[in-house]
């Protein structure tokens, strides 16, 4: 059978020289749809052949990637065309920059001396100066929540079942979304363009000269930072909108404080705590992600961080909603 | 020394870069000069690896920038010093802190870092500065800063993009005269990437000029003062026409 020259394998003889060099061989295969095509059927063993050459298809900085040209079958009305028969589930660049920036950020981490330092100055920027907003928000949730729950229970249920719903519904859903959303917009925002302002103003270029890695020294300590201290904001927020929704039913609802916890006992269990704060903690992770992420993407002057910092808040909100389902999905 | 080996280097459709080469010397000045956009400050970043060739090398120190992991790539940038066009400073952080933040890298005992932001800044005539923020320093000064954040590191290469891009012509040639001083006291290789032609005079000791992607013209000051090349002598003289004797048909618009 003929063969292209490209497939041959260097004739420089020895299995030394048919060493495969893993990555590249991965790599020329990911790009298989999108090779070039070449006349002429194929000859056995021709997948070994790739794999076995790959030292010639190693990546060249003035050439690009070279790749071995595939055989492709004379038309046929009845067959697909063979490069969409090798087509792969997602497209090879999206693979290598999964790839890719999964090696950094395993890097990022590793890097405990860059971050380390940062990350309680970040707590407490990301987390303790966003307890006031969380703490409002719980306060108006859980006096509408009492009330909203003694109007659909009078003349139908016993009226204790208030604390049940208050409390499940605070630890359970409300707390952690709410104080995520609310997060989503303040801290969101406010690493998307405090990151975004560092790139167009070249501070994360200079970080970089300076022999720092941008992911270790912006992105880590904001997302440790986030990941611990959602939970935290969201227990005060839980803690709060209970006892917001207990003094409103105690005072505008003819209910007592016994029967109040005595509902609230009714159907607590400790999975309604753990089951809020890992959804907190995953939203804090999501939305800290996304802040950073779209920061250091951000191009252009002004107009360009404002970009940045609006996709950043839809897209933490977006995560958040979107990780509340697989939650319930996963752990109910 | 560096290298720069058949470089090209496009943004979408615009072609940057093309077949560039560079050789530049230890021990010297090298200024490279062009029009605005010409590629002059990718050229630059392309030395610390803040940008990668399409096509060709960059080599320091006889290591091809594209070849080398991201650990020696970092041991590589703790050579060089780089000076932003616009300070880049760090503006939540003091001065003081700005210039600190490259020495923690390295580990330095405290005592040698804060000796370094004094001497540092002594160098630069900030002596008092060292507790201000960015934001209350004006262009000159937070040039004279960004100074001071590369040559604390006392680096091999010192790269300047743009030093004096923006400032009146009193406060240019201080940095000028800085950016002399700073060569003569540490004898670091400089880069000088700038379309002031006062500057690149008097501070090069070579002068490469870039036009349409490639080099131009490279010389040492005096050949390119004296130079018959329309395209080097039109932008040197900053005439708005080209010498149409000896220019091509190219040559003779402006770019």
């Amino acid at each position: 059978m003929p063969r292209k020259p490209d497939a041959t394998p260097s004739g420089s003889g020895g299995e030394g020289d048919r060493t495969p060099d893993l990555v590249n061989a991965i790599h020329a295969l990911s790009q298989l749809s999108y090779a070039p095509a070449s006349v002429g059927p194929p000859g056995p063993g021709d997948v070994a052949m790739l794999v076995g050459s790959a030292e010639r298809v190693k990546p060249n900085a003035r050439h690009g990637l070279r790749l071995p040209r595939l055989y492709t079958p004379p038309a046929s009305p009845y067959l697909p065309p063979v490069s969409h028969t090798l087509a792969l589930p997602f497209p090879a660049g999206f693979l290598r920059r999964v790839g890719r920036g999964t090696s950094e950020a395993v890097r990022a981490v590793l890097d405990v001396r860059t971050w380390a330092p940062l990350l309680v100055g970040n707590m407490r920027r990301l987390g303790v100066d966003s307890v006031p907003i969380a703490i409002f928000i719980a306060v108006f949730t859980g006096i509408v929540l009492a009330l909203l729950s003694s109007y659909i229970f009078t003349g139908a249920v016993p009226l204790y079942f208030v604390g049940a719903l208050v409390g499940k519904t605070i630890m359970m859903e409300l707390g952690p979304v709410l104080t995520g959303m609310a997060l989503a917009g303040r801290v969101g925002a406010n690493i998307a363009a405090e990151i975004g302002t560092m790139r167009v103003t070249e501070q994360v270029d200079a970080l970089e000269t300076l022999a720092y890695d941008p992911n270790a020294y912006l992105v880590v300590p904001r997302v440790m930072a986030g990941t611990l201290m959602f939970p935290v904001v969201t227990t005060f927020a839980i803690a709060v909108g209970v006892a917001s929704g207990w003094i409103t039913a105690i005072n505008l609802l003819d209910l007592s404080s016994p029967q109040f916890f005595k509902g609230l006992r009714l159907f607590y269990g400790f999975k309604d705590i753990w089951f809020g704060l890992v959804k907190a903690a995953s939203f804090g992770l999501a939305v800290t992600l996304m802040g950073c992420l779209q920061g250091l993407r951000t191009r252009g002057g002004a107009e360009g961080v404002g970009r940045c910092a609006t996709r950043a808040v839809v897209l933490g909100c977006e995560s958040i909603l979107v990780l509340d389902a697989f939650w319930a999905l996963v752990l109910l | 020394m560096i290298v720069f080996d058949r470089v090209s280097k496009a943004f979408g459709a615009k072609q940057v870069l093309d077949d560039f080469s560079l050789e530049i010397p230890e021990g010297e000045t090298t200024v490279i000069i062009g029009y605005s956009g010409s590629g002059k400050s990718v050229a630059l970043k392309h030395i610390v690896g803040l940008l990668q060739p399409d096509a060709g090398r960059v080599m320091v120190d006889g290591l091809d920038l594209a070849e080398i992991d991201r650990d020696a790539l970092a041991a590589l940038r703790g050579k060089i010093g780089y000076v932003f066009q616009f300070s880049a400073l760090f503006d939540s952080m003091t001065v003081g802190d700005n210039i600190r933040l490259g020495l923690a890298r390295r580990e330095l005992p405290e005592d040698e870092i804060a000796r370094r932001i004094e001497e540092s800044l002594a160098l630069v005539e900030l002596e008092d500065a060292a507790d201000r923020m960015p934001s209350e320093l004006s262009g000159g000064m937070r040039k004279r800063v960004g100074v001071a954040r590369a040559i604390a590191l006392h680096p091999q290469y010192i790269l300047y993009d743009e030093p004096t891009t923006g400032l009146d012509p009193v406060t240019s040639a201080v940095i000028d005269r800085l950016m002399v001083r700073v060569r003569e006291q540490s004898g670091a290789t400089g880069v000088v990437v700038t379309h002031d032609m006062r500057s690149a005079f008097t501070v090069g000791d070579r002068i490469a000029m870039l036009y349409q992607g490639q080099v131009r013209r490279v010389g040492t000051v005096a050949e390119i003062r004296e130079t018959d090349d329309p395209v080097v002598r039109q932008f040197i003289e900053g005439r708005p026409e080209p010498d149409r004797r000896g220019a091509t048909a190219q040559e003779t618009t402006l770019p």
